[in-house]
């Protein structure tokens, strides 16, 4: 009973050097540092922003934590926020509540069972991670000329799909942060559908380890086609309800226009990809600039914004999936026969039918689940375009069944690093809308 | 199933390195005291993005092929660079040697690297020269150790909670 419930609560959240400190506890030059480091410019720059009070001992401000628990932080995002009335004057993103040392994980396990790992990484874009680290398996294999036609078209069409799920929850929790609960309600509805569709496809909802180094894990069942038409056929209409709900509406505006504003160059200099970089109007589309899969082959629109802010992000994000939508149209009229896996005995396993005949296909079998298969020497960097933007995969391979270093570049890791630019000077109340727009996903970004 | 032809163009771009593996761009070893150089005429050149930076340990693959006249060192700091105008990608592979675990800080290029730098801090132990913040970002303030260490075994720590009552 020495200590009281409130001493031990700041010490059980206490994460030390890593948070933001009171003005009243910091020099001229740590402060300046402080906000150099948060806003990730040079200190002089920092300098010149008049953050300095002109009396040190006049504190007026105050340091208040949102999150880990916040509803709007879409997850456990930590942010300490600085406080002079309703204005944010700095801001600090503490992660690293949801790190639980999924790259160390990846080393344990081999390149078949890295699947299962990755794609719950960021978990709302599953197919993305599984997509990328299968892709960077393939480059070091050297085989990643030889995927079978059918096996790409159908990541492509998995991974719009994904794109359209991710952001149909953007929509929902967007409208839920800003107070349009009934949005919410229907982003889930729409995501559901996309959902239902993945579970007939992989058996699962979320975290599918369907994409595998090789190929897939399956054929697409009997009918899929019926279930991608269906979601076609009521999407349109719903995306339509989204625009009359929210787009057209003049709340929704005045709460998003012009806030959280990102200028072209800061984005560039933070390393932001995806709808972010999109909305401050650079054309990056991986793509369409890097092209992987066939999307050379489909044709689609790069959607840009030109004012950097909140209402940009959400439009673009809205306007992506009509424009996933007029993809997968077109993987459905082009969606090649064959097979679904390469036919590579070092990667893939023997079909059921014939470990029943083959003793040495049974051996194989086991052997390929037990040991995995070995990947040569070297080393790779794959990017892709995930919904939150550029998803990376760095393998190390040192000639094992494991890899020696896996490391996802996780677009929601680098782009919450954004949080303190687009937040000074704004409300508390707008806060919360540029949390929502930058759309972090908390299991990618602590991984 | 092996095709040959597919490197051909691939290998004759980065004739310097052998690893027809290596992905999309140059590969560049960069020793160093070139390395800050390097990257700013890099960014001077055009590369206006920085990707990604990210360590390994190859305290267990210490006899990893390098080309000629790098000498490999157990940390490797591998950074990804972008260059949207003219869509290249360039990855800058540096030794660090474990008794000086040290790199100058890329912030001043690209504040972006501020949180990646951190988390290689908070990974692996090395430390780079002048970054504003150099904190730990993804383990609790208290923790020991560097975990993608490769001498930092799995499950070899405790699961800690702080607070916890025996």
């Amino acid at each position: 009973m020495s200590t009281s419930f409130y001493e031990r609560a700041v010490a059980g959240t206490d994460e030390g050097e890593q948070q933001l400190r009171p003005r009243s506890e910091l020099t001229a030059k740590e402060l300046m540092r402080e906000v150099g480091s948060v806003l990730r410019m040079s200190e002089a720059e920092a300098a010149s922003l008049g953050d300095l009070p002109d009396d040190p001992d006049d504190d007026q401000t105050m340091i208040i934590n949102m999150g880990p628990q916040h509803p709007s932080t879409h997850g456990v995002l930590r942010l300490m926020l600085e406080l002079q009335g309703e204005t944010v004057l700095r801001c600090k993103p503490i992660i690293g509540y949801l790190h639980t040392g999924m790259e160390k994980t990846g080393e344990q396990l081999t390149y078949a069972q890295g699947g299962t790992n990755v794609t719950r990484m960021d978990y709302l874009s599953p197919l993305a991670n599984e997509l990328v680290f299968s892709m960077a398996t393939e480059r070091l294999l050297g085989i990643d000329g030889d995927i079978p036609e059918r096996a790409v078209w159908i990541r492509m069409l998995l991974a719009e799909l994904n794109r359209m799920s991710s952001h149909l929850l953007f929509m929902a929790t967007n409208g839920m942060d800003l107070g349009a609960v009934s949005m919410m309600i229907y982003g889930w509805r729409e995501r559901e559908e996309v959902l239902r569709f993945f579970q007939e496809v992989t058996g699962l909802r979320m975290n599918h380890n369907f994409i595998r180094p090789g190929g897939l894990a399956a054929d697409l069942p009997p009918g899929w086609r019926d279930g991608v038409l269906r979601i076609l056929e009521l999407l349109p209409e719903r995306l339509d309800e989204y625009d009359i709900l929210m787009t057209g509406q003049p709340i929704w505006r005045e709460r998003l226009q012009g806030v959280g504003v990102i200028t072209p160059e800061e984005a560039l200099a933070l390393g932001a990809t995806g709808p972010i970089l999109r909305s401050t109007g650079v054309e990056w589309d991986l793509r369409r600039d890097e092209p992987y899969l066939r999307y050379d082959q489909v044709d689609f629109d790069v959607i840009v914004g030109s004012y950097g802010d909140a209402f940009d992000r959400y439009a673009i994000r809205l306007a992506e999936i009509r424009e996933s939508m007029k993809i997968v149209r077109q993987i459905l009229d082009r969606m090649p026969g064959g097979d679904y896996r390469i036919q590579d005995k070092k990667v893939t396993p023997p079909p059921r039918a014939r470990i029943d005949e083959s003793m040495e296909a049974l051996i194989h079998h086991f052997k390929i689940f037990t040991e995995g298969f070995k990947v040569p020497e070297a080393e790779t960097y794959v990017g892709i375009e995930s919904p939150r933007g550029e998803i990376g995969c760095y393998i190390v391979s040192d000639g094992s069944a494991n890899p020696y270093r896996m490391h996802m570049r996780d677009p929601s890791f680098v782009n919450i690093q954004c949080l303190p630019h687009m937040m000074r000077g704004g409300l508390v109340a707008d806060a919360v809308a540029v949390i929502s727009s930058v759309d972090p996903v908390l299991g990618g970004v602590d991984r | 199933m092996s095709d040959d032809t597919v490197h051909e163009d691939a290998v004759d771009q980065d004739a310097v390195d052998q690893e027809p593996d290596a992905g999309p761009g140059d590969v560049r070893h960069v020793a160093r005291d070139e390395y800050l150089d390097t990257v700013k005429a890099l960014a001077d050149e055009g590369f206006e993005m920085c990707v990604d930076l990210t360590g390994v340990d190859y305290l267990e693959h210490l006899g990893r092929t390098l080309p000629a006249g790098v000498d490999p060192e157990r940390f490797e700091v591998v950074v990804n660079l972008l260059d949207i105008r003219n869509r290249r990608r360039v990855r800058i592979r540096v030794q660090v040697p474990e008794h000086d675990p040290v790199l100058p800080t890329l912030f001043d290029l690209y504040p972006g690297t501020e949180a990646m730098e951190r988390e290689v801090f908070d990974m692996f132990g090395l430390t780079f020269t002048d970054h504003p913040d150099l904190t730990r970002i993804l383990m609790p303030e208290d923790w020991i150790g560097h975990p993608l260490r490769k001498d930092d075994d799995v499950g070899r720590i405790p699961v800690q909670f702080k607070e916890a009552h025996a």
